[in-house]
């Protein structure tokens, strides 16, 4: 029975120098995937031209109806986004979004795009509507948040698009592979066509 | 939030808060109410990767009664609403509610007559974690945002 006992504890004592696995969440972080979907971000062109046109594609695809947006004419003297009209309001419903990218795939000027970043929880619920604030890139590219002060979240987070569109747009036709489909976006959207899978595996 | 001081605030008493507070961040144990996919998370968060043990609260207690915060992991039917408001009930003061995911906090995209559209219907929630289902971190974001909550009193956001 002794024998039996040893051979028990020798298997908890053997774990002891196993390295350990667990993520020390506040402290460390994950890395997360490429292709995570986050928060969404609203992007604008090199020259500080919103992308979003307002015409609601993304409010159409989106399966919780969380999304709300609502068209107005440019002012011809000064015009927010290059076509007939731009998104004045522009509101998502963080807490009814499931995140699934449908409308990061909708959106035919590519102004919605998702970040990384996925801790944004809230203790009232009027917290989770953003707004064109927070959703908006401020014209130096950088991304803004509804809080400031979390100290749990990975700030960082925000400026790592996710690599959806880099991989299939337009259609995922295989001969636009490695070639950038993707109109220039300020900050950190800005990124290189993904390459094709024999480059990417070697 | 009722943290069992009744008694107008001194020296005394204030530190007592305070220690009950921290007491009470250091050790809540959840009740299991996992309720569709975002209790696979859930249970994930406790496991080894991200071990919620850290934070004292790795025993998901299966008696309301032992339980001090209620994570409603998951989309509430109709049906389903009545047991949780006895669940919550049946819990001893003080307790908390995480509302995790969109289902839970508003009916997500199923907005139909089968789900409660937001479980803050039933009982009241104190953090709400978006996503779907909202991962391991987004869940201990939530119950670091709620022991911020408790240690702070109410905050804004």
């Amino acid at each position: 029975m002794l024998t039996e006992l040893l051979k028990g504890l020798a298997v908890t004592f053997r774990q002891m120098f196993r390295p350990r696995v667990t993520t020390r969440y506040p402290k460390e972080f994950r890395t997360k995937p490429q292709r995570f979907h986050g928060r969404h971000v609203l992007n604008r062109y090199p020259d500080g031209m919103e992308k979003c046109i307002g015409c609601e594609l993304c409010a159409g695809a989106c399966p919780a109806r969380c999304i709300y947006v609502r068209g107005m004419d440019n002012p011809v003297d000064a015009p927010v986004s290059p076509g007939e009209r731009y998104g004045f309001v522009y509101e998502i419903n963080m807490l009814r979004c499931i995140f699934c990218g449908l409308c990061v795939e909708a959106c035919p000027t590519e102004a919605i795009t998702m970040t990384h970043l996925f801790e944004m929880s809230v203790t009232n619920r009027d917290d989770a509507i953003y707004t064109k604030n927070e959703l908006l890139m401020r014209p130096d590219g950088t991304v803004p948040h509804m809080f400031d002060d979390d100290p749990y979240a990975n700030y960082e987070e925000l400026n790592t698009a996710d690599g959806w569109l880099r991989a299939t747009a337009p259609g995922g036709v295989a001969a636009y592979e490695g070639v950038k489909m993707w109109q220039g976006t300020q900050g950190p959207a800005s990124w290189d066509p993904e390459p094709d899978q024999e480059t990417r595996d070697a | 939030m009722g943290v069992g001081i009744a008694a107008p605030p001194n020296i005394l008493t204030t530190t007592i808060e305070k220690a009950a507070r921290w007491a009470a961040t250091r050790s809540m144990f959840p009740a299991t109410f996992g309720l569709a996919c975002c209790a696979i998370e859930m249970m994930a968060t406790g496991a080894a990767h991200y071990d919620l043990a850290r934070f004292g609260m790795e025993v998901f207690r299966a008696s309301p009664r032992q339980a001090d915060l209620m994570i409603v992991a998951g989309r509430v039917s109709q049906k389903m609403a009545p047991v949780l408001r006895q669940v919550y009930d049946q819990m001893p003061d003080p307790k908390w509610v995480i509302s995790m995911g969109a289902c839970a906090s508003t009916g997500g995209m199923f907005n139909n007559y089968a789900l409660v559209q937001g479980v803050d219907e039933v009982v009241p929630v104190d953090v709400y974690v978006p996503g779907c289902p909202p991962g391991p971190q987004s869940l201990m974001h939530g119950i670091l945002t709620l022991h911020r909550k408790i240690m702070e009193g109410e905050i804004h956001r």
